[in-house]
């Protein structure tokens, strides 16, 4: 099948006001005839619900966590960008645009990011009618910082709990929607099948985590919203029940899944401090606006950080970038962070560290504005690293913080599958090879409050669907596959537990598909994970009822999915042979070491298409095209 | 280290429980409490037998999932700490912790330490939001907020609606909760016109849930993991008396 984007003809600039214009509506009266089906309640999931549920559509809403207001978009801390140019620095839509192209390293759509930036204008003033309570000036106007990569003020923040904020601003428009009964919410459900009817996607089967029966819902679409896929990697910042799940199934029932390879590592992460470990913690990326990066100048220099000279000190970013200094993009600080470390001038006992200094900024500004700006970040630092920050610098190092693939969507939002929506980070469609910091909460509200209501209604009010009900063939189909899956986990009782496979996994994909990926690295990884997947469906242990709340089930059947999903990650990155965003090949590098794109073969959204567990996918290429700005070499020099 | 648990094991709604010890060996200083959970449950689960059941997602202290009581204490006894976020190294060798879920009428127990609570999204149902539909929303800036009172308000939202308050009252009352979003949002201008509304219905929501009423006993304040203040349950007072002499 041949992808067509559905990008509208006409000038950047006109091409989403056109398109609106263009769309089919719905009939406000009709509107609660038709049902929508929305699963996942972060920043996407919760705005397109409360925005659905408002024009009048008949909105079913699901989450895996006991409340939506519990979406791993909680944990979002830094920021959200906009192009508001309140700052008056040279800020514009165009220029956030631009930005965010470059920053994506030339491989996200020029329209879809144009409409984001547009849209970001409208999110910051509907999250402040929501009552947002975004970080102010003395003067009563709102604040702005500036965040990874950007040379102007265009954050939004609300201390370090932004994502917090907006996702409490989209769950209490979404619940004031429960309450008129627009939409129906069902929270501690997970989504295993997609139920296609006549190659439209009409309905999901979950299971009820909490009485482990399984539920059928059936609906005139679907919007999937279920974030990223970063604990393929195992550690990573995101939640620990992060998932690959929703995704991977539509993609098993046909939907394209696009740059699996495009992941995204933070630069400043608390250091993993042994085996045990669960998950990483993500310091902000703010911190870097008034942090210093550096390590020690000497291989092997153990001394205490407070005894090593400035003289025997090496800034490395300020020294190699410095125009952008400790602000580079985050690849190219994550990158630069792996490097020192290869060289033997990491810190920490682990020599898995580089430090981030705030005693200048300590002296600068003295005690209180630093604490006024990082203050719950530095508390919650010395809670898990045990270390003062006011005294000693912090120990970071990069970490999965963000995958930029997911499946493929056109300019609607819709996946090659009719019907199947997706929106938020589970869309690969707005940041290219690289998101730039403070973007992922834009592109998921803007998803899901001003996308989507006009997107949907075109698709419905332009498509013919059966009328059919749960029991269609279809959801009986779908039901008996998932509940065939789940006893032969329940069937193997081997010895291994689902974690330890898991951390297995993720140990495959950090050495091999990690920071830096090679030929060989990744021929090896496609040779391990079959292994390990074989190994999991001989010996993994799920002991327990599968009637009642089973963490260890679900988390089984998680673990599973990203066994077979790790391959196509893998494989991608093989495929891939240019260096792009996060995606760093050795073999395609710069003299001076930075990543190198091969744009006369690379220009393209990789789209694969599911053939089978362990079968070789098809791949669909779709071309990207730049009308108006001309990929270049990025510097940051 | 080596850490003695006896924990709350109940196999599901509406049945019995009991306290089953369990022994965690190799407890490192650096692990969280739930990981060292995690480390429990992994014996149990090469053994056969199934894990512990607890909730937890963000692991950082903000999404407000995680939570249950430590020797009597909601979240332990480190202040201002989500359980996720308590650290082995604050414990000595050889402790010895009790588990347990919440405990409240309006928190039912699905299954040992996790337990439902939907109670609370309907208690934001009943009002906790501004009644504004997408679109249309006039320039931010438009709405001038002082510093000062931004600040207040993000005070109270900060409220990460883990339950710890209405465990920890001996009248399982949900005044801090319900209270935390009528101040953020009575704070504000955006807030004003459904002002008296709110907090009718909030409160009235609180009741039915069976959440008891609150007699100024400050132990939810004083175990809140982000530091919620016993002043928001004074200011929903206020507005709540205010709110029933103009109706
Ligand atoms: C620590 C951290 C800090 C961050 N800080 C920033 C920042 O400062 N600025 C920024 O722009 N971005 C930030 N990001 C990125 C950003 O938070 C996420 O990309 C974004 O919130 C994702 O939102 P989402 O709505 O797409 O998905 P999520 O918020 O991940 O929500 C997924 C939803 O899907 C549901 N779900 C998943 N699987 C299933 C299933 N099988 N069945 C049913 N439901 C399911 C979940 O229950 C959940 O409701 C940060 C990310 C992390 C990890
Ligand atoms: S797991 Fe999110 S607050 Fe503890």
């Amino acid at each position: 099948m041949a992808l067509d984007s559905k990008i509208p003809s006409g000038p950047l600039a006109d091409k989403w006001d056109s398109h609106k214009f263009a769309s089919k509506l719905v009939n406000p009266a009709n509107r609660r005839k038709h049902t929508v089906i929305i699963v996942g309640t972060g920043l996407a999931g919760a705005s397109a619900a409360s925005s659905l549920g408002e024009l009048g559509y008949n909105v079913l809403s699901f989450c895996i966590q006991d409340s939506p207001r519990r979406a791993h978009s909680i944990a979002a801390q830094g920021g959200i960008n906009a192009a508001k140019n309140y700052q008056n620095d040279g800020d514009s839509v165009y220029r956030l645009f631009y930005d965010t192209i470059k920053g994506g390293d030339y491989r996200a759509r020029e329209a879809n990011v144009y409409r984001l930036a547009q849209s970001s204008v409208n999110i910051i003033d509907q999250c402040v009618a929501q009552g947002v309570p975004f970080a102010r000036e003395y003067g009563g106007h709102l604040d702005n910082r500036s965040f990874g990569g950007a040379q102007v003020s265009r954050t939004f923040y609300a201390r370090g709990q932004t994502g917090q904020q907006l996702l409490l601003g989209a769950y209490q428009s979404m619940q004031r929607q429960v309450a008129k009964g627009s939409v129906k919410q069902f929270a501690q459900r997970e989504m295993l099948d997609l139920v296609l009817i006549n190659g439209q996607a009409r309905g999901i089967i979950v299971r009820n985590l909490v009485t482990g029966q399984m539920e059928r819902y059936v609906a005139d679409a679907v919007c999937l919203a279920t974030g990223g896929y970063g604990t393929v990697y195992y550690l990573s910042t995101n939640a620990v029940g992060s998932n690959v799940t929703a995704a991977w199934r539509a993609h098993k029932r046909g939907a394209y899944f696009a740059n699996p390879c495009f992941t995204q590592i933070h630069p400043t992460c608390i250091p993993v401090s042994g085996e045990h470990q669960s998950k990483l913690t993500l310091m902000s990326e703010s911190l870097r606006n008034d942090g210093r990066v550096w390590v020690p100048k000497n291989n092997g220099d153990k001394r205490n950080p407070a005894d090593i000279p400035e003289s025997e000190r090496d800034y490395y970013l300020e020294r190699k970038y410095p125009s952008f200094g400790n602000l580079v993009p985050r690849d190219v600080a994550s990158r630069n962070a792996k490097q020192v470390c290869d060289d033997g001038r990491g810190v920490g006992e682990s020599g898995l560290a580089v430090y981030l200094d705030f005693k200048d900024a300590i002296q600068r500004l003295g005690h209180d504005v630093v604490a006024g700006r990082y203050g719950n970040l530095f508390e919650m630092y010395e809670k898990i690293a045990g270390e003062d920050p006011y005294k000693s610098p912090m120990r970071m190092y990069p970490a999965i913080h963000y995958t930029m693939g997911g499946l493929w969507v056109d300019y609607n939002l819709m996946s090659n599958v009719q019907g199947l929506h997706v929106l938020g980070e589970a869309n690969f469609s707005d940041h290219g090879a690289n998101r730039l910091g403070a973007s992922a909460l834009m592109q998921g509200l803007a998803d899901g409050y001003f996308v989507i209501p006009y997107t949907l209604a075109h698709y419905i009010a332009g498509t013919k669907v059966e009328k059919v009900t749960t029991d269609h063939d279809a959801f009986k189909e779908a039901e008996d596959n998932v509940q065939q899956r789940i006893n032969k986990l329940l069937a193997v009782k081997g010895s291994k537990t689902p974690r330890a496979l898991h951390r297995e996994l993720g140990q495959i994909m950090w050495d091999n598909v990690g920071m830096a990926r090679t030929d060989a690295s990744l021929k090896d990884a496609l040779v391990k994970i079959p292994k390990l997947r074989e190994e999991f469906w001989h010996n993994v242990s799920v002991p327990g009822d599968q009637n009642s709340l089973s963490k260890n089930l679900e988390y089984a059947g998680r673990v599973a999915d990203y066994l077979e999903f790790a391959e196509l990650l893998a494989l991608d990155a093989l495929t891939r042979t240019e260096s792009c965003g996060g995606h760093f090949r050795e073999e395609s590098q710069t003299p001076d070491g930075e990543a190198q794109r091969d744009d006369d073969n690379f220009t393209h959204v990789s789209a694969w298409e599911f053939q089978g567990v362990g079968q070789k996918p098809n791949l669909h290429k779709e071309p990207l095209v730049f009308e108006e700005v001309h990929p270049s070499q990025r510097s940051y020099k | 280290m080596r850490i003695h648990l006896t924990v709350w094991r109940q196999a599901g709604p509406n049945v019995g429980g009991a306290f089953h010890a369990y022994t965690a060996e190799n407890v490192s200083p650096d692990m969280s409490f739930l990981e060292m959970l995690d480390v429990v449950n992994e014996q149990l689960i090469k053994k056969g037998e199934e894990p512990i059941a607890f909730d937890s997602d963000c692991r950082e202290g903000i999404c407000g999932t995680c939570g249950f009581m430590i020797s009597g204490i909601p979240h332990g006894s480190q202040p201002h700490t989500t359980v996720c976020q308590l650290h082995m190294r604050k414990f000595n060798d050889g402790d010895s912790f009790t588990l347990e879920p919440w405990r409240a009428k309006a928190f039912p127990v699905l299954k040992d330490l996790v337990v439902d609570r939907s109670a609370f999204d309907r208690i934001i149902q009943a009002g906790g939001y501004t009644s504004v539909n997408t679109g249309g929303a006039k320039d931010a800036n438009n709405i001038l907020i002082g510093k000062d009172i931004a600040d207040a308000a993000m005070d109270s939202a900060e409220c990460i609606g883990c339950g710890a308050c209405v465990a920890a009252c001996k009248n399982a009352s949900a005044a801090l909760f319900t209270s935390a979003k009528i101040t953020h949002l009575s704070l504000l201008p955006q807030g004003q016109v459904e002002r008296t509304t709110r907090v009718l219905n909030m409160v009235e929501r609180m009741d039915t849930e069976g959440f008891g009423s609150c007699s100024n006993e400050g132990e939810c304040e004083a175990v809140c993991p982000k530091g919620i203040s016993l002043k928001n349950i004074a200011t929903m007072n206020k507005e709540f008396w205010k709110a029933v002499l103009q109706s």
